[in-house]
């Protein structure tokens, strides 16, 4: 018996039915199932309005959903600022007085300069850097979204925002997507396997990126501290700083609904198909579920996955700066012929340097910038303070307002870390969207940098 | 796991807590006697229970489409090594979302011992629609009725015998995120895995006519791959003209489906462990 036999016998089959026998077969399968239900279920009480009905009248409201939403971000966001602020000088003091002592002993027992060198300046500082940036907010923001998530409260926003994608030609589902990439935008990037369209798939691949991830989140955080809300009274700092991240976290929203309207007209034509989504039953979320899953499985892998290049990076950046090249360094000497090119983006050829070295993992910017302003000696640890950063940043190495703001665009829009590509390559099966995803996004970025440093410099604010 | 509920009178005493044992086996599911299942509806708390009988922390959220690829773990029932396999949530079994065909490629063409169907009490009549699927395609379903605390804060009262009686197959009561039921449910399991207890599962299948057309379509299959399970099930989705079994089956690709899925992928387990982290 051949298939193609059997593909014919059916369609004849086919063909001798009466017209409406699908109908037929779906009509009997949801009456059968009324029944059976009908017969199982009674309700003992007539309640028509239960809890839930109330608040999602309020959640998913026309008018206050949106507002609820931008401050459930922002309190998370603020939290996490102002939290991680005080925790990550800690561990700033003790990991780096761990590093003097190693230091010390090292050279105490006479091992040869550059084992220690490569050993503390350079592996262990990057080691140091990357925990005492990243760990601490990611602390407080893990355990706060698992909470709203545990909660039931993502198919809301879902729901809120529906309509801003249904405009710009993509799945509604895509704020599902969008939220997990806060985490990590490679899981962001597996997430957008709910969505059953090819097409608006592609279009939540691609447009992950612009959320930032908690690789990201720390730049963020430093700068909007540092730069942002230095200038405004104490008391003011973290809700300031706070505002400046959720303001950033909008420009990133805004440009993946350019981009989706913009791909969904050019390369992914189509419309938005409709869907449905149930929202789930408000549950109290269960305190031990959601210290594991942010700490063991999101924090500790994350944490781990950056040191795992950190450390590698931290050595190259030893080795580079420990380089001699006429009265500079290699380090400098590739920072000097990048700087140029940094310049025009508003940004400068350090910071070039440390997103090419940073490209496997995008939490370790900060610190491979740090090390190379630190410069070749590195006899002194990193700034353990918000205000010895800034004087290291302006004072040490001219940089102005618009390097943090350049900075801060320049984090959010340019390229995903190899990590996403591999995965949206993986999910895509597809070299070409893969690298569309990285040409995209890092074009944005130049393009976004390059215009917003040219205006401020004719404008004369620099 | 230790079990502090109260012994419910209407459990067995076979099934009781007191005799039962139910043992953790987390990832090492080398060597199993069976593979159970578990499908349902997103958000229903597949995973949960998922995670009540493994030990794993395979992760749950309150969001439908949460689970997008299947989880596999074991437990230990009675001296019995069980391979669980958590598949995505799903509506239904006939349209061609990845996490559906995920779903339904692993129920038709694993060949599971046993599929537990999750359904959320407090919404039991959509829920049953993918029961009623599931049915279609074998006869070793267990109905599992999660969520009763939710039902009863709501003012629902279900009643497992009267679900058990219409569907043909067992339908027990659970609470899964407080342990309730699962023992009973597990005892529910065995019974039909073994033949204790024979299902007759209620097959919604349209007019007459559409039967005997369907019965014409077995045997060919049968004869064109035998052994092949589910003839009944793949004739009925070509009748209906479903675009991905027709190309299944001329390219030869059904016959690799039916061996990727049988094959006792552990490897598998071990990459889900990390795949599975979001």
């Amino acid at each position: 018996m051949e298939a193609n036999e059997i593909l014919a016998k059916a369609e004849s089959l086919r063909n001798n039915l009466s017209t409406g026998f699908r109908d037929e077969i779906v009509k009997s399968l949801y009456t059968e199932a009324e029944n059976i239900a009908k017969r199982a279920v009674k309700s003992t009480s007539d309640k028509k309005y239960d809890f839930d009905q109330k608040i999602d009248r309020l959640v998913t409201s026309p008018y206050t959903g949106l507002p609820i939403m931008l401050l459930l971000l922002g309190l998370i966001i603020w939290l996490t600022v102002s939290g991680a602020n005080v925790v990550s000088s800690w561990i700033a003091v003790v990991l780096f007085g761990i590093g003097d002592y190693g230091r010390a002993l090292f050279n105490q027992i006479g091992i040869p300069w550059w084992i220690t060198g490569f050993l503390w300046d350079g592996v262990y500082l990057g080691l140091a850097w990357v925990v005492s940036v990243m760990l601490p907010p990611m602390m407080i923001f893990f355990p706060a979204f698992t909470f709203l998530e545990d909660l039931g409260y993502l198919p809301r926003v879902a729901f809120n925002m529906d309509w801003m994608f249904k405009k710009t030609g993509a799945h509604g589902k895509q704020s599902l997507t969008m939220a997990m990439g806060f985490g990590c935008n490679a899981a962001g990037v597996i997430a957008t396997r709910v969505i059953d369209s090819p097409r608006e798939r592609l279009i939540a691949i691609l447009t992950n990126n612009f959320v930032p991830c908690n690789g990201r989140f720390p730049t963020l955080i430093m700068l909007a501290t540092v730069f942002v809300a230095a200038s405004f009274p104490p008391a003011l700092t973290s809700l300031i700083a706070a505002a400046t991240v959720v303001g950033v976290v909008l420009i990133g929203v805004m440009f993946t609904f350019i981009a989706s309207w913009v791909l969904s007209r050019t390369v992914l034509k189509g419309e938005a198909s409709a869907f449905t989504l149930e929202l789930p039953p408000y549950r109290r979320p269960n305190v031990s579920r959601i210290l594991y899953t942010s700490i063991i499985d999101r924090t500790i892998f994350v944490l781990w996955r950056a040191m795992q290049t950190a450390a590698p990076a931290g050595a190259i950046i030893w080795v580079l700066a420990n380089i001699p090249i006429a009265d500079s360094n290699l380090a400098r000497a590739i920072a000097d012929w990048l700087n140029p090119f940094g310049l025009l983006l508003g940004l400068d050829g350090v910071i070039i340097l440390a997103y090419i070295i940073a490209i496997p993992a995008n939490e370790i910017v900060v610190p491979t910038m740090m090390m190379v302003y630190m410069g070749a000696g590195m006899m002194i640890n990193g700034p353990t303070n918000n205000t010895e950063i800034f004087n290291l940043l302006v004072n040490g190495n001219g940089w102005t307002m618009l390097t943090a703001v350049n900075l801060m665009l320049f984090a959010l829009l340019h390229n995903p870390c190899a990590t996403t590509i591999m995965t949206i390559y993986k999910e895509t099966k597809s070299l070409k969207w893969a690298t569309l995803s990285v040409v995209m996004t890092l074009g944005t970025a130049i393009v976004v940098t390059f215009l917003t440093a040219s205006i401020a410099r004719l404008l004369g604010w620099v | 796991m230790t079990n502090t509920k109260t012994v419910l009178p209407t459990e067995h005493c076979e099934t009781c807590p007191a005799f039962t044992q139910l043992e953790q086996m987390g990832i090492k599911v080398g060597d199993f006697d069976r593979v159970i299942a578990l499908a349902g509806n997103p958000n229903t708390g597949k995973s949960t229970l998922f995670n009540a009988l493994t030990g794993l922390k395979q992760h749950t959220g309150n969001w439908p489409g949460k689970t997008v690829t299947r989880a596999e773990g074991g437990f230990e029932f009675n001296k019995i090594r069980y391979k669980l396999v958590d598949l995505p949530g799903t509506y239904s079994l006939l349209s061609a979302s990845q996490d559906e065909e995920v779903a339904r490629d692993f129920i038709l063409f694993g060949q599971p011992s046993c599929t537990i169907v999750v359904t959320d009490a407090t919404s039991l009549e959509r829920n049953l629609n993918l029961v009623l699927q599931v049915m279609e395609i074998t006869e070793n379903v267990v109905v599992a009725i999660n969520l009763m605390d939710e039902a009863k804060r709501k003012g629902l009262e279900v009643d497992p015998r009267s679900l058990s009686r219409d569907l043909g197959i067992p339908a027990i009561a659970i609470t899964a995120r407080s342990g309730e039921g699962i023992h009973t449910l597990l005892g529910a399991v065995a019974d039909v895995i073994e033949g204790n207890i024979v299902t007759k599962p209620l097959r919604v299948g349209g007019t007459p006519e559409f039967q005997k057309a369907v019965n014409e379509l077995v045997p060919m299959i049968e004869q064109m791959a035998p052994g092949i399970p589910n003839a009944r099930w793949l004739a009925i989705r070509l009748l209906d003209g479903d675009a991905r079994v027709q190309k299944a089956l001329s390219t030869g690709e059904l016959a690799d489906i039916v061996s990727r899925q049988q094959r006792a992928d552990v490897q598998f387990s071990g990459k889900m462990s990390v795949e599975g982290r979001q």
